[in-house]
């Protein structure tokens, strides 16, 4: 579904991204692992255009996302998790919902999404009419999440959406996640939580200072000694 | 003592709070443009005072020289108003969006002068009156009110309203709102936030119109007419902490009854000075205006 290739990316002089490829398949959940400033979050901000692309290529479906204005990448069914979500504070959650299905083909569908967004998180309703700024930062995560989805997406990206959240909440980000997987829907995920997220997505991708480490399943991921050594601390 | 509480019960005094409610219509009309312009964009645009005078030509011009009726004299002042607004931002602040603050200020001064500068060599510098008068209410017997002031803040407050209503119920409100609490990630809400400025900045061209519509009901057209206007309509966004609708608009109110109270007791221009001197006071007391958020 999503297929980059040979990604450069990087702020001004500095360079960020060095040759990656990822893939992400149909109905997968895949994860993007790796240490603070490995360069995940611009892998992420590359993909949804918030950020140019130097050389390579990003395909979705058949589209080149690098060639596409970034306000029309969502339309190619990309809808991207904010890191530190993001959400409109001083906006009610329901605005913040709206703005999900801003554009103009998802606008039909608003009522249709809403209800879904609503009954996969039912804490939302009950908050509608709250500023999101005002909620706790798990309601908030949900709030972010129930705002991409808004756009009906075929691929959900998520940037470390368990970050700054109290242990219990973090557990519940990630059943949430496994709950999203579960309606079909693929994902590509960061996530600083190693041992965690690799419990969760099908294969995960490691990349440290920029470049493209190892690849493979979780369970091979998991089985191997140097993840154990550099990430989960066995 | 005595004269002063005699004065201030008096029948003219409440002549004056309402004549003060009407001009307060009217300002809160002018800031609401500004601010929406102010709170999306985060520039502020000094010439603002002069895409109303511009709208004001041309509604007098349309009207008065070639004889064209009142109304779609106005409609054609409103529209031509929002594509000044649109052209000031597609030529100029389009260009500035990412300079610093103080280039942007400098570049719509510039227009200030060049607004002003083309209004001469076409019109010249004499007082045009349109010479509407549509009379006075009678409330009683004492107390008398424009129509043309009650019928403009009749408008105002309908459009501030639609506005209102505008900003807080469709997709394009929300945007406007949600774009000046996270530029960066509209984008990903499919926003295209170049377009957004550009019809912003025609909104905000349109209300200066509308402004001018019902200015030119009450004030000679001059080149300089900005100049009344301009400073009040920004001090009052300052007043109501800038990009602040419903701050500006209470400051509105506030403003006027200060100015038209201070004319009750002294000469108008002593109205002014206080009003002035109220809003100097209040940048030492809370410079961050009367109705900012907590940041």
């Amino acid at each position: 579904m999503l297929n980059v290739s040979g990604l450069n990316a990087g702020y001004g002089s500095f360079q960020a991204l060095f040759n990656i490829s990822i893939k992400v398949n149909a109905g997968e959940a895949v994860a993007v692992i790796g240490p603070n400033g490995a360069g995940k979050t611009t892998l992420m901000r590359a993909i949804s255009g918030l950020m140019p692309v130097k050389s390579g290529n990003i395909d979705m479906e058949g589209t080149e996302v690098t060639k596409t204005p970034p306000h029309d990448i969502v339309k190619l069914g990309i809808a991207h998790v904010p890191e530190h979500r993001r959400l409109f504070p001083r906006m009610s959650v329901e605005d913040n919902l709206r703005m999900g299905s801003y554009a103009p083909q998802f606008r039909a569908n608003f009522n249709k999404r809403l209800e879904f967004v609503y009954s996969l998180f039912p804490r939302m309703q009950e908050r509608r009419n709250q500023l999101a700024g005002t909620m706790s930062g798990g309601e908030q995560q949900m709030c972010a999440i129930g705002r991409a989805l808004m756009s009906d997406p075929k691929i959900l990206l998520m940037d470390e959406p368990s970050a700054g959240l109290a242990p219990v909440i973090v557990q519940q980000v990630f059943d949430l996640i496994k709950k999203i997987k579960n309606e079909g829907l693929t994902v590509l995920i960061v996530e600083q939580n190693v041992k965690q997220v690799l419990k969760v997505v099908d294969r995960a991708y490691i990349i440290e200072a920029g470049s493209l480490k190892m690849g493979g399943t979780s369970s091979e991921l998991l089985g191997s000694s140097e993840v154990q050594k550099a990430y989960l601390g066995m | 003592m005595a004269e002063f509480l005699d004065s201030l019960f008096s029948i003219f005094f409440i002549e004056t709070l309402m004549n003060g409610l009407l001009l307060g219509g009217i300002l809160a009309l002018l800031s609401v443009g500004l601010n929406l312009i102010f709170g999306v964009i985060d520039v502020v645009w000094i010439c603002y005072a002069e895409i109303i005078m511009v709208g004001m030509y041309l509604i007098f011009y349309l009207n008065n020289d070639l004889g064209i009726h009142i109304i779609p004299s106005m409609i054609a002042g409103i529209l031509f108003s929002g594509l000044v607004g649109w052209l000031t931002h597609k030529l100029v602040i389009a260009k500035l969006i990412d300079a610093a603050p103080i280039n942007q200020l400098i570049a719509t001064g510039g227009l200030l002068f060049f607004f002003q500068g083309a209004a001469m060599i076409v019109f010249g510098i004499e007082f045009r009156n349109m010479g509407v008068s549509l009379g006075s209410l009678a409330v009683n017997e004492d107390i008398y009110l424009s129509w043309t002031r009650l019928i403009s803040f009749a408008i105002s407050g309908l459009i501030v309203v639609a506005l209102y209503l505008f900003l807080s119920r469709s997709y394009l409100g929300a945007a406007i709102r949600a774009i000046s609490q996270d530029k960066e990630i509209m984008s990903l809400m499919g926003v295209d936030t170049k377009k957004l400025y550009l019809l912003t900045s025609a909104i905000g061209g349109a209300l200066a119109g509308l402004g001018g519509c019902l200015l030119v009901l009450q004030y000679d057209v001059h080149p300089f007419i900005g100049l009344s206007f301009g400073p009040i309509t920004f001090i009052i966004c300052v007043m109501g902490g800038l990009g602040n609708m419903v701050g500006g608009f209470i400051a509105a109110f506030i403003f006027s009854e200060l100015i038209t109270i201070g004319g009750y007791f002294a000469e108008i221009e002593w109205g002014y000075v206080l009003a002035f001197v109220f809003f100097i006071i209040m940048m030492f007391v809370r410079p961050e205006g009367l109705f900012a958020r907590k940041s």
